[in-house]
């Protein structure tokens, strides 16, 4: 992948005496070109830009959803209440450790099921296809059909499955638990469905990285008498570093967006608000139960700040790997 | 090469490997599909059996009666109708992605070949704000968009230009091969028409990946239509889901025929297109 983009870039770059001769008569193609540029771009100025810079102006002001009072000017009040005011605080910060534990779980355990899926899927086995389309398929599902679904499965009486299961395999020792409602357990429970959803996207992803590691260097480590376990270490392992760094840093985005399964299990489910709440459930919250635009805005801000951080940090370890 | 019997002892090994191979798939497919199982067997079966530990794995008392009772169920203004919601949900996803292709594809093509001033400039920041993810100019958004709450059209309009479709279309683009398109444009055709004669009917993949992406991604919506309707004229279907499913005494086996329903078509394409959709998420990975 990174070889395509190079030639790409070159060939933006204007190297080689057609592009050039196509470039200087194309000089005049500023009209319609700009016309075709222009509804995307203006769609992006408008639904993008735009309301990234009014979040940004509306957290430094006490503001209403529904302009009851005339919104005054605040300066940096929210962010210190945000961080500060015990009241605001405390679940904000919860939220954002309830954020962090779920990527810090989900990541490792995540890629190490893709990663084992993809490996399987990529051997010359029969009926591989049909095993791929089973691990892919729950990619498909829209979130809140996947969150009613578990929230069965989780259900705290013991007819949920994962009840009555645990309950069959220790002879009745194990009393049905609360799983989505009860501190201990909510938090692992999302962490299993989210997982249950999202692992056949990093492993089509993983799988395309696999199979651009030459076939060759497999061989030579086998006519080296390298064992599987060797050749994953030494040759797979190094081949998918890039693959690995973007599905890592991916899913890193995807916990700090975590939102919809949670705001469904806490609002119809019985799930547990404080071990469950998340950045974004905090913003929305803060929109609609409490009618605070102002300390909304400045959670997007914070969310905001938190991507940005990520996608910097992808960006410096891919650019290390060009440079070696 | 090597003597007899360390041939045979090599392959007996892989045959030992592979059955050991298709045992862990074997498990592992189980698990993923039983949810999904649970859930389409559940959708027949009458709701006190649905909740019912094991016995809800179990494909008794089948009927249509689930779904009877969904069509039953949502069949009122104040409920909204069931044919309603899957017509909003299609509306919506169609009107995204057939809008989103055509912009998108344009711009990148303005982009990748055109020239004019200010271009790069432009392009710099369109691709700067990929990173930027619609969960953070949701809240804003549902600010500034407040005049159309309760529309389709605010459901629609925020997600048509994507600057990661964008993105997509552009790479696509820059690998073409010139020639062509300097024919036609000695032909006499201009910008334009360059790119819907010539370039877009040799553009097909792209236009598959990036249609699947945003069907996916626009089908199951949750946040931005939970943000801004209240209305169940307009209500899409992922977030009805919710709603059916959080009402008391809920009716599981209606639950879940909502739920199959909900998924089915998104299932009925991926299933058809497979390979494009995993073809499209892998290589939406080149993103990196």
């Amino acid at each position: 992948m990174t070889t395509t983009t190079s030639a790409h870039t070159a060939r933006r770059t204007g190297a080689g005496p057609g592009n050039s001769r196509m470039r200087a008569r194309r000089q005049r193609d500023g009209g319609p070109a700009m016309l075709m540029a222009a509804p995307a771009v203006l769609g992006l100025a408008a639904f993008v830009a735009v309301p990234f810079i009014v979040a940004i102006v509306l957290s430094f002001y006490d503001a209403q959803l529904n302009q009851v009072r005339t919104p005054k000017f605040f300066g940096f009040t929210q962010y210190v209440r945000l961080f500060t005011d015990p009241v605001v605080a405390g679940p904000f910060f919860r939220s954002l450790l309830n954020n962090l534990v779920f990527a810090i779980v989900v990541i490792p355990v995540q890629t190490a099921i893709a990663l084992g899926l993809a490996i399987l899927l990529n051997s010359k086995l029969k009926g591989i296809p049909v095993f791929r389309t089973i691990f892919f398929m729950p990619v498909v599902f829209p979130m809140a059909l996947v969150a009613v679904i578990w929230r069965l499965i989780l259900d705290r009486s013991g007819n949920g499955l994962l009840n009555a299961f645990t309950g069959f395999v220790t002879a009745g020792h194990f009393v049905p638990q609360d799983w989505l409602g009860s501190a201990g357990t909510a938090l692992g429970a999302v962490i299993l469905l989210s997982i249950w959803q999202g692992a056949g996207f990093q492993m089509v992803i993983i799988l395309a990285g696999l199979q651009e590691i030459p076939t060759e260097r497999f061989e030579a480590a086998s006519l080296d008498r390298a064992n599987a376990w060797q050749q994953f270490i030494h040759i797979t392992l190094p081949g998918l570093r890039n693959t690995l760094i973007f599905v890592t840093l991916y899913t890193t985005i995807m916990a700090f967006q975590l939102y919809d399964q949670v705001y469904i299990l806490i609002k119809t489910a019985g799930g547990n608000q404080t071990a469950l709440q998340t950045v974004l459930y905090q913003g929305t919250s803060s929109l609609f139960d409490e009618n605070n635009l102002g300390r909304a805005a400045a959670v997007t801000v914070v969310f905001f700040a938190i991507v940005l951080v990520i996608a910097l940090v992808q960006r410096s370890l891919l650019k290390q790997r060009t440079e070696e | 090469m090597s003597t007899a019997p360390t041939t045979a002892r090599r392959n007996a090994q892989r045959t030992a490997r592979r059955i050991r191979d298709y045992i862990i798939l074997t498990v592992l497919a189980l698990v993923f599909i039983a949810p999904i199982y649970y859930l389409i067997i559940g959708s027949f079966k009458p709701s006190q059996e649905v909740l019912a530990g094991f016995s809800g794995f179990l494909p008794t008392d089948l009927s249509f009666a689930n779904y009877g009772s969904v069509i039953a169920s949502l069949s009122s203004d104040s409920t909204g109708y069931f044919y309603q919601f899957m017509l909003n949900s299609f509306l919506i996803s169609a009107a995204i992605v057939a809008g989103g292709l055509i912009v998108n594809s344009m711009a990148a093509y303005s982009f990748a070949r055109l020239r004019w001033r200010g271009r790069d400039r432009v392009f710099v920041v369109v691709i700067l704000l990929v990173i930027v993810p619609f969960q953070a100019v949701a809240i804003p958004l549902v600010y500034l968009l407040a005049g159309m709450r309760d529309t389709l059209f605010v459901q629609i309009i925020p997600f048509i230009a994507n600057a990661f479709s964008i993105y997509l279309f552009y790479t696509f683009f820059l690998g073409l091969p010139t020639s062509i398109e300097e024919a036609a444009r000695l032909d006499g055709l201009g910008p334009a028409g360059t790119f819907f004669r010539i370039v877009v009917p040799i553009s097909r993949p792209v236009f598959a990946t990036v249609a699947i992406l945003t069907f996916l991604s626009s089908w199951g919506q949750f946040l931005w239509p939970s943000l801004t309707t209240s209305d169940p004229a307009v209500r899409p279907l992922p977030l009805e889901m919710s709603v059916f499913s959080g009402q008391s005494p809920v009716d599981w086996g209606s639950v879940f025929a909502f739920g199959t329903l909900l998924v089915l078509p998104i299932l009925v394409v991926f299933l058809a297109f497979q390979r494009f959709f995993v073809q499209s998420v892998a290589g939406s990975a080149v993103k990196g």
